[in-house]
């Protein structure tokens, strides 16, 4: 344990970060549900039409990847990484403000109050807290790195990228509200997916850069974030965020070239592939030692769906075989994969990292049983939730004329799986979010009371 | 090689791409400008969030059916019936006579853009895709 012994919430805020997030994505896979069976079923909850369930459900499982990883960052640099953060202060006003304009964006989605495009369908001036939250998150992170006299591992670069190109890719997603934007189609439409492209980048940057760290932490070899491949993967992913998001808008009339550099810095990616192959032996002899452990365990899962997902992505980069597969549900099941195989496998393996290192073994290991059940039921339904899409991609990708309902009849019995499955996977991530969320509450109220020091 | 310089170099490279792409990369004299009434289609068709089920170019939800060019392949009149009444799946929105046609200009100036899907191309052995209007 390597908290304080004087009981100050130095680390706290951290923590309520986590705890914030954790109900965001529960919340997030509830309306994520109820999208599915909508989809099947659109007579179902009409009440609360598929054009707010959707947006509730990416907006909260967004703000589960966002808070989840911010609240990682504030944690590690005060508690692990041993730095005094520059403004404590600021961290609560950045937590504040998330607060109340998240709160703001679910209410316009519940009273049907859009405005905004694709995945940010909130009134645009919602933005602007937004803006200023990152604004603050930005100077209280560089602020506090700064201060470090040694060498910077990879993570405060990824981490540091993450947070500067959320700022560029955010401003850029509201660039049509300029006329000049919002006028040409091909424009509007070409500089939405640069930044959403992109974004996805920034938020792979801080996740990534969690489990480099929680790695080199379980490991205990600091080197693992220092090395020469480290950081090689490091710059290969930023050159990915900058110039690889075109493989979305192969089909979109802007400049060719622009859509060839994607499809050739798109596969680049092989690398990653190769080096995933490459360390396959050593990652299950290291699974063998750590098993135990739940941090562990969810990178173990992470690394699995991070294979599996480079694959699917490989192959919808090829603009020859993204003729079939765009505007299907193959993008939909690597967009799935991707946020809950990949993102929040990472983030549960900060949190349970999190929990080891803030309670004693007799206090956190008495949910394991629970947690392994969790585990075991989310992947399992992830794994069945994946191919069924996969499977109805395939259908309306090569489904040979008709009209969208006799396609949408075609491939039915896949969506039915899907929704089954996506009740499944939010009952196994439910089990594992109400564990951690008992002792992250466990641990913040006893902060909250100043026993902490005395109890442990 | 210095990691700063990289970065550097990277975000140098990153700047005048990204003039690029908002200039000149997107440029599309093949467009024709967009008109009072389509714009306010265009405002409406964000503030129903129809992008939520419908898609242009392939992106958005995939309740309902892409948009980019229902005008060419089932005519105005046929996407001005369903925004007048909805279906089983898609929700009648009330919409009032300006609106539905402010909704339909849009979808009308959509159309002009583009095509999709393509519907005539070359495949080239390295796996790109030609459209024979690039």
């Amino acid at each position: 344990m390597t908290s304080d012994d004087d009981g100050d919430d130095r680390d706290m805020i951290g923590l309520q970060f986590l705890r914030l997030g954790m109900l965001a994505l529960a919340a997030g896979m509830f309306f994520g549900v109820i999208g599915g069976f909508q989809f099947l079923f659109p007579e179902f909850l009409r009440e609360l039409l598929f054009t707010k369930t959707r947006p509730l459900h990416v907006s909260l499982v967004i703000s589960w990847i966002f808070l989840a990883s911010i609240g990682g960052i504030y944690y590690y640099l005060v508690t692990q990484c041993k730095l005094k953060l520059f403004s404590p202060r600021a961290a609560n006003w950045h937590f504040w403000i998330f607060v109340v304009t998240g709160l703001a964006i679910l209410a316009c989605y519940f009273a049907g109050r859009f405005g905004g495009r694709e995945y940010f369908e909130y009134p645009a001036v919602l933005s602007i807290p937004i803006f200023l939250s990152w604004i603050i998150f930005g100077v209280n992170y560089f602020k506090t790195v700064f201060k470090s006299t040694e060498p910077w591992p990879v993570y405060y670069w990824m981490w540091g990228t993450g947070i500067i190109f959320f700022f560029i890719t955010f401003s850029e997603a509201y660039l049509w509200l300029i006329p000049y934007f919002r006028e040409s189609m091909v424009r509007e439409i070409t500089v939405q997916w640069k930044s959403y492209g992109a974004l996805t980048g920034s938020w792979n940057m801080l996740v990534y850069g969690t489990a480099i760290f929680v790695a080199s932490r379980i490991s205990e070899n600091p080197q693992l974030a220092r090395s020469r491949m480290a950081y090689g993967l490091y710059f290969l992913g930023l050159f990915n965020l900058m110039f690889g998001w075109a493989h979305h808008i192969y089909l979109v009339p802007s400049a060719p070239w622009l859509r060839s550099l994607a499809y050739a810095v798109s596969m680049t990616e092989l690398l990653v592939l190769g080096k995933i192959l490459w360390d396959w032996r050593a990652s299950l002899a290291s699974y063998q030692i750590h098993k135990h452990g739940n941090a562990y365990r969810f990178l173990f899962a992470a690394d699995i769906w991070i294979f599996i997902n480079l694959v699917v992505a490989l192959i919808i980069s090829v603009p020859a075989l993204n003729l079939y597969t765009h505007g299907t549900h193959i993008t939909v099941a690597h967009a799935m994969g991707s946020t809950i195989g990949i993102n929040t496998m990472i983030l549960l393996a900060s949190v349970f990292f999190v929990i080891r290192e803030e309670l004693p073994a007799e206090v956190h290991s008495g949910c394991s049983k629970q947690v392994t059940f969790g585990y075991r039921m989310a992947n399992v339904s992830l794994a069945v939730f994946f191919v069924s899409l996969i499977l109805a991609g395939l259908g309306k990708g090569f489904y040979g004329g008709g009209s969208f309902q006799e396609m949408m009849l075609s491939i039915r019995p896949f969506l039915l799986v899907f929704a089954v499955s996506g009740v499944t996977l939010m009952l196994g991530i439910w089990i594992v979010l109400f564990s951690a969320l008992r002792l992250i509450n466990l641990r913040l109220s006893l902060a909250s009371r100043g026993a902490f020091a005395a109890e442990y | 090689m210095n990691r700063r310089a990289i970065f550097m170099t990277l975000c140098a490279a990153f700047i005048p791409y990204s003039v690029y792409v908002y200039t000149q990369g997107t440029e599309a004299s093949h467009i024709r400008a967009m008109s009072e009434e389509a714009r306010y289609g265009q405002q409406l068709f964000q503030e129903f969030n129809c992008i939520a089920c419908h898609q242009f170019y392939g992106l958005g939800g995939y309740m309902g059916p892409d948009l980019t060019n229902v005008v060419s392949s089932r005519g105005s009149a046929y996407a001005r019936a369903f925004l007048m009444s909805g279906t089983q799946r898609m929700p009648n929105f009330n919409l009032n006579e300006s609106e539905l046609d402010a909704m339909v200009a849009y979808l009308e100036f959509v159309d002009t853009t583009g095509r999709y899907p393509a519907d005539d191309y070359q495949i080239n052995w390295y796996g790109t895709v030609v459209q024979s209007d690039e």
